[in-house]
């Protein structure tokens, strides 16, 4: 293996680190997007078995090629713009959107030191990447030139600029407990004898709630899902959009789903560490914990789609403003305080 | 003092805890879900598909051509042209069902005075245009013709009801 890297690295010259980089960015977002896909089968079938139904089974043994007839059915069909719209930035739109959403996944260590860039300020590139999604929704529903599609992005916009005040504020909680902005070092932060008791979701309990609520509500998932309420109107800023540029926003949406679900592994539940570090737990690569922990997060975005009937708007403000922010503002003092006795013990 | 409670349990997610449960649980349960092409649901004698004229079974049409049917029909999906046959009895020489207007009510069925116009058990038919909805007489006793036998049984079941 070295040596073949060694004679690419000879006969690339000054293109092997381009090249190599390149490598290893499909080498994530070609599974990623595979799971993406996935993802909207394991939807499907979750949320069709908790309401009694089996959910897509025709396309492939037990659905498993539905993903990819979805896909083919979406790349044929016809791009249509409208007329009164924006040309240029209705087609940037989507981009603008799936865009943040796969380059977050940069700085996501994936296993000790198995991490495309092992940027210091790891965790401000996440925050400044997920809150960038909202451009691609606003511009959506700016340039679609439609009242729905508008009042989608406008509801998106003020939604996601609430909810990233709680998000940041938990994300301060974990930098102060794990004095790190690296995400690598983050998880080692939580390691130790003490197995799945080290994690910072115990002593952030709240903030570990709180953040992932919120990432539910930032990636406009149900019952977050204002910006497309498709009872109210009609689909909110992706109404004008069909063929591929609508895939891109699904592709986007679920994207960050995983984004989301990834990040509240690493950061609460221990990341690549094994619940227990004893022999059968820690035999196993930590990447398999890791994607064990976002699966059941996964899990959990599908749980409460099917479970909870969509915010009203007012409640969803009060939720963001009322409860999530005064409740993370107080957690942060205590951990501070907690932090100075001596009966912190992570 | 209630209120405290209130506080507490809506701040611990009680509700939305439960909610999930139920959710949870229905993960586990037993689907139902009827395959269609391999499973059926069941249907009952008084199914009303696809309709049929019917013939007596030394082979003349049951039709009398008295309009009832039509007079009934609230979707006015019914057409019928008559006149009077070399035997001085009346006989439909036009009998036409739009499918597409249709209701599926089954009041023609209930009108029919000779049990004539029926709606068989049968709901897998399609059309590729609108036209191939459009049922006319020798479409109509050709149903009938081929579904005879199961047309009389379910009359048969309904008969004491009548």
């Amino acid at each position: 293996m070295t040596e073949l890297m060694q004679y690419l690295q000879n006969l690339l010259g000054v293109a092997w680190l381009p090249v190599w980089t390149l490598v290893k960015i499909l080498v994530i977002v070609v599974p990623i997007m595979l799971t993406v896909a996935y993802l909207t089968l394991a939807e499907r079938k979750v949320i069709g078995y908790m309401q009694v139904r089996i959910g897509p089974n025709r396309v492939g043994y037990f659905g498993l090629l539905q993903p990819l007839a979805d896909g083919l059915k979406l790349l044929m069909k016809e791009i249509i713009v409208p007329s009164g719209s924006n040309r240029f930035l209705f087609v940037s739109a989507p981009i603008l959107a799936l865009m943040p959403a796969l380059a977050a996944w940069a700085v996501v260590p994936f296993d000790d030191g198995m991490v495309l860039a092992d940027v210091n300020a790891g965790l401000l590139y996440i925050l400044a990447m997920t809150s960038l999604g909202v451009y691609g929704i606003i511009i959506a529903g700016w340039a679609s030139n439609s009242k729905y599609a508008f009042l989608g992005s406008l509801r998106s916009a003020a939604q996601i600029v609430s909810y990233e005040i709680p998000m940041g504020f938990g994300l301060v909680c974990v930098l102060m407990v794990s004095q790190s902005m690296n995400l690598g070092d983050i998880v080692l932060g939580q390691s130790g004898s003490a197995g799945l008791l080290g994690w910072y979701f115990i002593p952030l309990f709240p903030i570990f709630v709180v953040y992932f609520i919120s990432g539910v509500a930032e990636t406009n998932r149900a019952p977050f899902d204002m910006a497309e309420g498709e009872s109210e109107i009609v689909a909110g800023f992706h109404v004008e959009y069909s063929g591929m540029a609508f895939a891109l926003f699904f592709l986007a949406e679920y994207a960050n789903m995983i984004l989301i679900a990834i990040l509240t592994a690493i950061m609460f539940l221990g990341g690549w560490l094994p619940p227990f570090d004893i022999a059968p737990f820690n035999l196993l690569p930590g990447i398999f914990w890791l994607l064990a922990k976002t699966s059941f997060m996964l899990f959990l975005f599908l749980w409460f789609r099917a479970t909870f009937p969509r915010y009203r708007y007012d409640q969803l403000m009060r939720l963001g403003w009322k409860v999530f922010i005064p409740l993370t503002l107080v957690w942060l003092v205590i951990v501070g305080a907690w932090m100075q006795t001596p009966y912190w013990l992570w | 003092m209630e209120k405290i409670a209130n506080f507490f349990k809506s701040f611990l997610l009680v509700e939305l805890l439960k909610g999930m449960a139920l959710t949870g649980r229905h993960f586990f349960a037993r689907k139902i879900t009827v395959q269609f092409p391999e499973e059926k649901t069941p249907q009952g004698y008084r199914f009303r598909g696809l309709h049929a004229l019917r013939r007596y079974a030394n082979g003349e049409e049951r039709c009398i051509g008295c309009k009832l049917c039509e007079a009934v029909c609230p979707a006015m999906a019914i057409h019928i042209e008559t006149e009077e046959r070399s035997d001085n009895t009346r006989r439909t020489t036009r009998y036409d069902i739009d499918l597409v207007k249709c209701i599926f009510c089954g009041l023609c069925e209930e009108a029919c005075p000779v049990d004539a116009i029926v709606e068989t058990r049968i709901l897998e038919y399609h059309g590729e245009n609108r036209s191939d909805l459009y049922y006319t007489k020798p479409m109509l006793l050709a149903v009938g013709a081929k579904y005879e036998e199961q047309i009389a049984k379910d009359k048969a079941s309904d008969a004491k009801y009548r």
